[in-house]
């Protein structure tokens, strides 16, 4: 049989152009015409960027395959090109089968129509018959258990009730290629476990192939059987999701060591800006990984803006999983650390005594304020390799959960057979 | 099964009109769902519609047909300007709905696919139902001014309607995909419709303009609200020619904003 998604050497093209602001408008094209008339005649040199490039990979029926990578590595606009919402610029796309895509939950919601209403509407603009949601209709109020509130218009929905309809129309679409892109990343917890599990429940009773692109490593590592790792518009590497993982993992890590200091993902206003962030042993030597039950540090290269000086500094530093779930924060205002005043550069250091984390790579994000204003803000920071140790001094190799935590047992006898 | 090949360029080709087909309940939820939100949260509904052509014509009458003076072929000039605004409202409310209806629903365009034909086409639909009811109006009046119109001719009507449509609809899709690019259509647009109110024989008729009145005559309106005084109000006999000329006007038009807007319309959402 052949396979039912066949990409190849896939690639977009964009043209940069220059313009402040983001539209053109013909005011601009008539005054450059006249600015420069032989300008405007011949073809001005444009910036090209390509935002895919010789991609080509092939999926097969019932496969649910997941798309990792960075930030602009490709991963939308490969969404897009699937779901025919931009074409490519060269190469070929062969889809076998009915596409049904769940771009961004809520798409083509009135927010003046009742939920009853945008039901029909939000399937209709999916691609579903009339008659079809009209069969469905029951399972998708059910799922979204919405039933109460069926003919209220959806602006008046709490945001959860919102995105939980929203997703039970596109989940009960049944094409047999569904496209996900992050629409995992909104709603509580519960809800993401009921998605999930809906989208295993699609794939396993019906053999659809589901294409599920996402930040999520945990939902990826959940779902998928094959991976795609995307980067900088060109497949990384294909294969197994843990072995993909794995590798993009690795790949995340030796990228932000080397360069948190250009990265522009972040927050704040920028008077003080985390440059570097490693780990160092108690010896003082940067390491490259912790070792459950050892102590560790965690050192922050700071550098505040020319002439800028800064007290009351608040630091923030969270460690999460790699699927995005809090494991534990380190924080000034826990410790009453006082911090500052700083003015040019140095390193913040948190020294943490008898590591108490399972081995497993985790992420480390920070934050932090000066003055009571945040200054720098970066999410996932650097990846925090932990390796086995021995925590609790007896040679256990137990390493369910993710933390350990120093505990004892001991029985209380209240009655006893024995004498 | 259905096999969908996604290649760089793609003209018009069959598997459009396919598409077409397969999306046509579209056309339908998109105009109801903006018949359903047009009138959510207003007092008085869909009364609108009715009030609209009305005052229109209350304060052109006043204007035009009382203090200037403007002659109306014979007949009252309220009921004169009545049959004009009904094709005139229609036109311009179409076409305004039309230029912006891809910018408006951006949000879907840039994450789902469906042919994008079916935003602009669904927009002109829309204002069919407003056309229905102001038509009520004119009916009203002609049984109160009692005309009486030529039964054999009334098939004329829907023909009309059938022109006005393509007219809106194929300016309509030229300014639509226009706009995508430049947003200077939203502004420029209104002052368009005004001016285009001005060389269109609405509040006035075409006998004015004299021996220049063929000029008149290359704008596709004016054939449809000639027309439709002499069927329902017998101001001058059919103009079979002008009629024609006009619906081959408006199919050109048609098929000239078709041909645009079906050359852009893949990379809409690269550009919206």
């Amino acid at each position: 049989m052949k396979p039912i998604i066949e990409v190849r050497g896939l690639g977009k093209k964009f043209i940069i152009t220059h313009n402040k602001g983001g539209y053109v408008a013909l005011r601009d094209v008539v005054a450059g015409f006249f600015k420069n008339p032989f300008k405007a005649l011949t073809r001005k040199k444009k910036d090209e960027f390509w935002a895919l490039r010789d991609v080509s990979f092939s999926v097969e029926r019932g496969e649910v395959i997941g798309v990792i990578g960075g930030n602009g590595a490709g991963k939308s606009t490969l969404l897009k090109i699937l779901s025919q919402i931009t074409p490519p610029s060269e190469g070929e796309v062969i889809l076998r089968g009915r596409v049904g895509s769940l771009l961004e939950v809520g798409t083509g919601f009135h927010p003046e129509l009742s939920g009853r209403e945008n039901i029909f509407l939000n399937g209709a603009i999916l691609g579903m018959k009339k008659r079809e949601i009209e069969r469905k209709f029951d399972e998708i109020v059910a799922f979204a258990g919405v039933e109460r509130f069926l003919d209220t218009p959806v602006k008046h929905y709490s945001s959860g009730m919102y995105v939980r309809l929203a997703f039970s129309v596109a989940a009960h679409m049944e094409p047999d290629i569904l496209l996900v892109d992050e629409v995992l990343a909104v709603g509580d917890a519960e809800f993401q476990k009921k998605c999930l599990g809906k989208m295993d429940e699609i794939t396993r009773k019906s053999g659809r192939t589901i294409f599920f692109v996402s930040h999520n490593m945990g939902a990826i590592a959940n779902l998928c059987t094959r991976c795609v790792f995307l980067k900088n518009g060109q497949v990384n590497m294909i294969g197994k999701t843990d072995d993909v993982i794995e590798a993009y993992l690795k790949d995340a890590a030796e990228r932000s060591s080397n360069d948190i200091a250009a990265r522009k993902d972040r927050q704040g206003n920028g008077d003080l800006r985390i440059t570097d962030a490693y780990l160092v042993d108690t010896d003082g030597n940067r390491v490259n990984s912790a070792i459950s039950g050892k102590s560790i540090s965690i050192a922050l290269d700071y550098e505040c803006k020319l002439g800028v000086s800064l007290k009351d500094i608040i630091i923030g530093l969270g460690i999460a999983t790699p699927g995005g779930e809090g494991v534990t924060l380190f924080h000034t205002e826990m410790t009453k650390a006082t911090l500052g005043p700083v003015s040019g550069s140095g390193t913040f250091i948190c020294s943490i005594d008898r590591l108490p984390l399972v081995p497993k790579t985790y992420i480390a994000n920070a934050r932090i304020t000066a003055d009571g204003e945040v200054v720098d803000y970066l999410q996932n920071l650097f990846p925090i390799d932990v390796l086995d140790g021995d925590f609790f001094g007896t040679g256990s190799s137990i390493r369910h959960s993710l933390v350990y935590m120093p505990h004892a047992w001991r029985d209380v006898k209240r009655d006893s057979h024995a004498s | 099964m259905s096999t969908i090949v996604i290649r760089p360029k793609r003209r018009f080709s069959l598997s459009d009109l396919k598409d077409l087909v397969r999306y046509r309940e579209l056309f339908y939820f998109f105009s109801w769902r903006d018949l359903k939100v047009r009138y959510k949260q207003t007092a008085i509904g869909v009364a609108w519609a009715v009030l609209q052509p009305v005052i229109s014509m209350i304060v052109f009458s006043v204007f035009f047909g009382r203090l200037a003076g403007v002659p109306s072929d014979n007949v009252p000039y309220p009921i004169f300007v009545f049959a004009g605004l009904l094709f005139w409202q229609f036109f311009s409310d179409a076409l305004n709905e039309t230029a912006n209806t891809l910018v408006s629903n951006k949000a879907i365009i840039t994450k789902v696919y469906f042919p994008r034909l079916i935003l602009p086409v669904s927009s002109v639909i829309t204002k069919f139902v407003d056309f229905a009811i102001a038509a009520v109006v004119l009916i009203a009046l002609m049984v109160y001014y009692g005309f009486k119109p030529e039964f054999g001719h009334l098939f004329v009507l829907p023909l009309l309607l059938i022109i006005a449509f393509m007219a809106a609809l194929g300016l309509g899709l030229f300014l639509a995909a226009l706009n995508v690019k430049y947003r200077d259509v939203r502004y420029a647009l209104p002052f368009l419709i005004q001016l285009l109110l001005f060389i269109t024989p609405v509040i006035y008729p075409a006998s004015i303009a004299g021996k220049y009145s063929y000029l008149l005559a290359l704008n596709p309106m004016t054939g449809v609200i000639q027309s439709a005084r002499a069927v329902l109000l017998g101001t001058t006999v059919i103009n079979w020619n002008l009629l024609g000329l006009s619906a081959g006007a408006c199919l050109l038009l048609l098929l000239a904003g078709l041909w645009y807007f079906k050359r852009i319309e893949r990379v809409f959402a690269d550009i919206i």
